[in-house]
């Protein structure tokens, strides 16, 4: 799985009340998230996502196990998540749901071109190739078939 | 020779495995996505229903007219899908699974952080997702990546004005944020026969703020002898000689109150550094430290008094606030002046009640911090009961002197 998109740097321990707050979780409505994700952190970032790659430090998604996080990011536009670390249900979701997510220390600077990809395991800044930890074949099995519920219907 | 965690879900550090679960469990924030991944899933029959539970605590009693029907739907599947629902009012999940449902060696998935709570009891206990939880509730199981363990080596015993929220904020001043990210905690040394079940479950709360998937403490008589007062029989957990990935000792006698401040869990600083921090509102209640052990202690510091500052006080269920009530310490808290509300998560996380307004300080006896949690502006400090007492009383942080 590739992907491909200017960067969006963030810094570390980004927590999920930061990517979306506890007050914009109580609809099914998923334009709400989208419209909302980082307002917390820095209003301006939601208009910079679409077809962005996040470039994050360590420690990516911490805090609540709410799943709207990483649905805001996809429903923004954000075509995957480079970090550091990641916090282990934020991974998790992440595979969920369908948004690639993947763990490599890259320099970032906004703007600058990344690329990766899942099944070969790297991550390129404009053009400079960096190792990445490969998913597992599980994983990739989710994020190939769009996330877990349409892996439920096609993997089995 | 294994760690709990590993004997648990019966393989060594670092394999995946497929495993049943004994309860899965989501509440009114993650059922709703849970609902609309089942759906997603074409799934429309669920096996073992009674093994999986509904728990309404987040935003209880409904808020708004969405809530109210996101809450409505909920309530309807719960009763065709034959799922046992705890409904308003019966209390925060984790306190509801601590009232004789979960047992020792049990594997406990919550969509919720703080499904770690339950580890106290001996089960392997971790959160998960929405979506994860629609799949848990389809097939009855799911994958797991058994962690490795950090060793928390207890030893002394509590004494003053200290308890064990701080011991919490201790280990994850020295983790840090993500110091256990993936790991599991193992709560050990002799300093863990002197810590109640109530203590047990708080430091077990606290574990997903270091990262970790699980904290976990083994089933002794004191265990058992809780699980008795709710019919539940159980056998002990004895620890065998394992590997632990490291070892973090903590010294009980050393504990003194301490405060997280914003906007991190993990910057801790000693209650007396900060004393006089002028406050807006104190808030006691949780899945941290709503439990009847956290009302009483709160009850004693306040009985006579007068609180100097707004004070929310949430009981985490209804079987605390019923004891609470039968036991008189209810009405000291409302004569203290505190403003009671109805079990449930409340303000923990700025939906629902006691939100804070733009500048406002609060001090909170939940696990986060974050920036805006409680409301656009405001900024929390998370202590233990004792401290959130004394503090009330005084109107600005304050240092508890007895506990």
């Amino acid at each position: 799985m590739k992907g491909a998109g200017p960067a969006v740097c963030l810094g570390n321990d980004i927590d999920t009340d930061l990517i979306i707050a506890g007050r914009y979780l109580r609809t099914k409505d998923r334009s709400v998230w989208a419209e909302h994700v980082f307002e917390d952190l820095d209003p301006a970032l939601a208009a910079r996502l679409p077809g962005s790659v996040i470039v994050a430090g360590r420690n990516m998604g911490c805090g609540s196990s709410r799943e709207q996080a990483v649905i805001a990011l996809r429903e923004a536009g954000v075509v995957g998540v480079v970090a550091e670390s990641f916090a282990r249900i934020f991974f998790r979701n992440a595979i969920n749901v369908g948004l690639p997510v993947i763990e490599a220390t890259v320099p970032c600077t906004d703007g600058a071109r990344i690329a990766f990809d899942l099944e070969e395991g790297w991550v390129e800044v404009d053009g400079k190739r960096y190792p990445a930890r490969p998913l597992s074949e599980r994983m990739l099995a989710i994020l190939r078939a769009g996330g877990l519920a349409a892996c439920w219907r096609a993997c089995r | 020779m294994s760690t709990l965690s590993e004997r648990i879900l019966g393989a060594p550090a670092g394999a995946y495995v497929d495993r049943d679960v004994d309860i899965a469990f989501a509440h009114d924030g993650t059922g709703v996505l849970t609902l609309e991944a089942l759906r997603e899933m074409g799934v429309e029959r669920l096996p073992r229903p009674g093994r999986l539970r509904l728990i309404f605590d987040h935003i209880v009693p409904a808020n708004t007219g969405t809530t109210a029907t996101l809450q409505a739907e909920l309530r309807a599947f719960a009763r065709v899908s034959g799922i046992p629902l705890s409904d308003a009012g019966c209390g925060i999940c984790h306190q509801v699974m601590s009232e004789g449902l979960v047992r020792p060696g049990m594997i406990v998935v919550g969509a919720d952080s703080h499904t770690c709570t339950a580890g106290a009891f001996g089960a392997f206990a971790t959160g998960v997702g929405a979506t994860d939880m629609a799949a848990i509730w389809a097939s009855g199981g799911t994958w797991f990546r058994v962690p490795e363990t950090i060793a928390i080596n207890l030893s002394g015993n509590l004494s003053g004005a200290a308890e064990p929220k701080d011991v919490a904020l201790t280990y994850v001043a020295r983790l840090g944020m993500e110091g256990a990210t993936y790991r599991a905690l193992e709560f050990a040394g002799e300093g863990v026969r002197g810590i109640s079940m109530d203590g047990r479950l708080t430091l077990c709360n606290m574990a997903v703020e270091t990262g970790a998937k699980a904290g976990i403490f083994y089933a002794d008589d004191l265990t058992l002898s809780y699980l008795a007062d709710y019919g539940v029989k159980a056998s002990p957990q004895v620890p065998e000689e394992c590997r632990y990935e490291r070892t973090l000792d903590i010294d009980l006698d050393d504990i003194v109150p301490l405060v997280a401040v914003p906007h991190r869990v993990d910057t801790v600083r000693e209650a007396e550094e900060i004393a006089g921090t002028r406050l807006d509102q104190v808030f006691v209640g949780t899945c941290t430290n709503g439990r009847y052990e956290d009302l009483e202690r709160f009850a004693r510091i306040v009985r006579g008094k007068k609180v100097a500052v707004r004070t929310l006080v949430f009981p985490a269920s209804r079987a605390v606030l019923s004891r609470a009530i039968k036991t008189g310490i209810l009405a000291d808290i409302v004569d203290a002046g505190c403003v009671v509300g109805p079990p449930g998560c409340g303000p923990c996380l700025g939906a629902h009640a006691g939100v804070l307004g733009e500048g406002e300080v609060c001090l909170s006896t939940a696990n986060r911090n974050f920036k805006n949690r409680m409301g656009v502006g405001g900024e929390i400090y998370l202590s233990s009961v004792a401290t959130a007492a004394v503090s009330a009383l005084a109107g600005e942080i304050a240092v508890p002197e007895v506990a």
